[in-house]
């Protein structure tokens, strides 16, 4: 008991004093998981919206899979995309194993499902009551795409938020692919992980505040999107 | 005064054509073993402002989205100034849904958006935005967000827009079916405007009041058929069809 509040103590003080090593990983998993969600929105965005309005056969199967992959367990991505990267496998070329940029790749393919998911829903709600108007109108697919999405950003922005907290949140995936190498790949939950099991409690304490705070972050903003006045009017 | 509809130029003051007359032949739907439109041949010339009638699911607004081609019929045929229409004519042609759909911006921004899809280049549509706004009465509400307003104020927004792009035709489908008498008397009030300043109209409705102050030509729509069609004095003093007789007295079964 003595060591978890000397821990607890030691924990405080680290985050308090934005310890270097602290902050450095705190820095990389940041932005790690920030360009993994953008660069899933680049996919996820127009993905969803593209399966809201078109009209094909295999749609309702191609949205079943979307949706199943939204449960994708991370430690089989990490797998995937380690056979992808590696020296053997198809992308090995590239030498991008255990660098940040498979790390964003893992947390990219978990977070697309999630955004195509949850655009091609509020899309598609969206559009049953848009979709004569902007008819009526002359819009065409193209317009009424960008229309649809640009109507429903703050849910959207709702989206992102979600796949953010769950690309910082994974570990089984990182670790896979990022090696949780030191001052390179080393991101809070995989740090977490190690210095728990090597005893170092005060460190993965510290990170485990931070996350948590973020967490806690993300869901407040996503919160606070839906309540506003904007949100009423405009969402 | 809005500016008198130019049947030759568009919003965007360029040449464009024309969707009056809008003809429809041999109109037929069937849903589920139901005939919903039985063979309707239908003309809307410019000038007058047409009324359509008939009791509960009859047919008229079905009838309506056909003719905008938001439905595609069964049987039969819709041209636009005796031509297939086109998405590029579809700002000539004004539509207002019952239950108006308000996109997520201020009420300027949707008067905006429909002069931006028309292509009305940039820097005229904030002026006639503005000035669309002034003839709806509406200008004290430009900034609010149009999801916020009362019912009387966006159906009234939403003629406001439909009108802004200077349509030859305003196809309107009950737009007050859900509003107290001094917002209906508003609105009747802008759709006799926008028919003054020279745009056809085309108004459905089943309050018969209604139609007499505004009908200078009525159709009668009756188990997805035009039952009759005429002057507005002969269809409310002579009608020549027994279901108009009856509907006018109050007494007709759909
Ligand atoms: N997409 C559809 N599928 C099946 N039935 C439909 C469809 N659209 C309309 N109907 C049916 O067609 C009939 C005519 O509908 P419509 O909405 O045109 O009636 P209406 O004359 O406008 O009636 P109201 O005065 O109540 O608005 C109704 O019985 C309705 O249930
Ligand atoms: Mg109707």
């Amino acid at each position: 008991m003595q060591d978890f509040g000397a821990a607890f103590g030691e924990a405080f003080r680290l985050v308090a004093s934005l310890d270097p090593d602290l902050v450095e990983i705190v820095g990389l998993s940041l932005r790690v998981s920030v360009s993994a969600v953008l660069a899933a929105a680049l996919i996820g965005l127009p993905l969803g919206a593209a399966l809201a309005v078109a009209r094909f056969p295999g749609r309702g199967v191609a949205m079943v899979a979307l949706n199943s992959l939204m449960g994708l367990p991370p430690v089989v991505v990490g797998l995937l995309i380690y056979l992808a990267l590696s020296r053997a496998g198809p992308l090995g070329p590239l030498g991008l194993l255990y660098t940040p940029w498979a790390m964003i790749l893992a947390q990219m393919v978990l977070v697309v499902p999630i955004i195509a998911a949850v655009t091609r829903q509020t899309v598609e709600d969206l559009k049953d009551e848009y979709e004569e108007q902007l008819r009526v109108l002359g819009v065409g697919t193209a317009g009424m795409v960008a229309t649809l999405l640009w109507d429903a950003r703050f849910s959207l922005l709702t989206a992102l938020l979600a796949g953010f907290g769950r690309a910082i949140a994974e570990v089984g995936a990182v670790i896979i692919v990022g090696g949780n190498i030191d001052h390179v790949t080393r991101v809070m939950t995989t740090a977490i992980a190690l210095e728990t099991s090597k005893g170092d409690l005060a460190l993965a304490l510290g990170l485990g505040l931070i996350l948590l705070a973020l967490a806690i972050g993300v869901n407040a903003a996503v919160m606070t999107l839906r309540r506003t006045a904007g949100h009423a009017a405009y969402g | 005064m809005r500016p008198t509809a130019d049947p030759e130029t568009g919003a965007d003051g360029r040449a464009q054509r024309r969707v009056l007359p809008i003809r429809g032949a041999g109109l037929a739907i069937r849903r589920a073993g139901r005939v919903l439109l039985d063979g309707v041949d239908i003309e809307i010339v410019p000038g007058p402002l047409t009324v359509i009638m008939g009791p509960n699911g009859a047919g008229k607004s079905l009838l309506l989205r056909v003719l905008a081609t938001l439905v595609p019929p069964d049987a039969g045929t819709v041209t636009w100034a005796g031509t297939t229409p086109g998405r590029d004519r579809a700002p000539r042609l004004g539509f207002v849904f019952q239950k108006p759909v308000m996109l997520r911006r201020s009420a300027i921004d949707n008067v905006r958006y429909a002069l931006k899809v028309a292509g009305v280049p940039r820097a005229e549509r904030d002026r006639r935005a503005a000035e669309a706004l002034v003839e709806g009465g509406l200008s004290r509400l430009a900034g609010s967000p149009a999801r916020v307003l009362s019912g009387g104020e966006q159906q009234r927004l939403a003629i406001v827009r439909a009108l802004a792009t200077r349509p030859e035709v305003l196809l309107l489908d009950e737009p007050t079916a859900n509003l107290d008498p001094s917002a209906t008397l508003a609105i009747e009030t802008q759709v006799r405007d926008a028919h003054r300043g020279g745009t056809t109209v085309v108004f459905v409705t089943h309050d018969l009041g209604q139609a007499r102050r505004l009908a200078d030509e009525v159709a009668f729509v009756h188990h997805g058929r035009i039952a009759e069609r005429g002057p507005a004095d002969r269809f409310f003093n002579a009608p020549s069809s027994e279901a108009a007789r009856a509907f006018i007295e109050g007494r007709l079964l759909p």
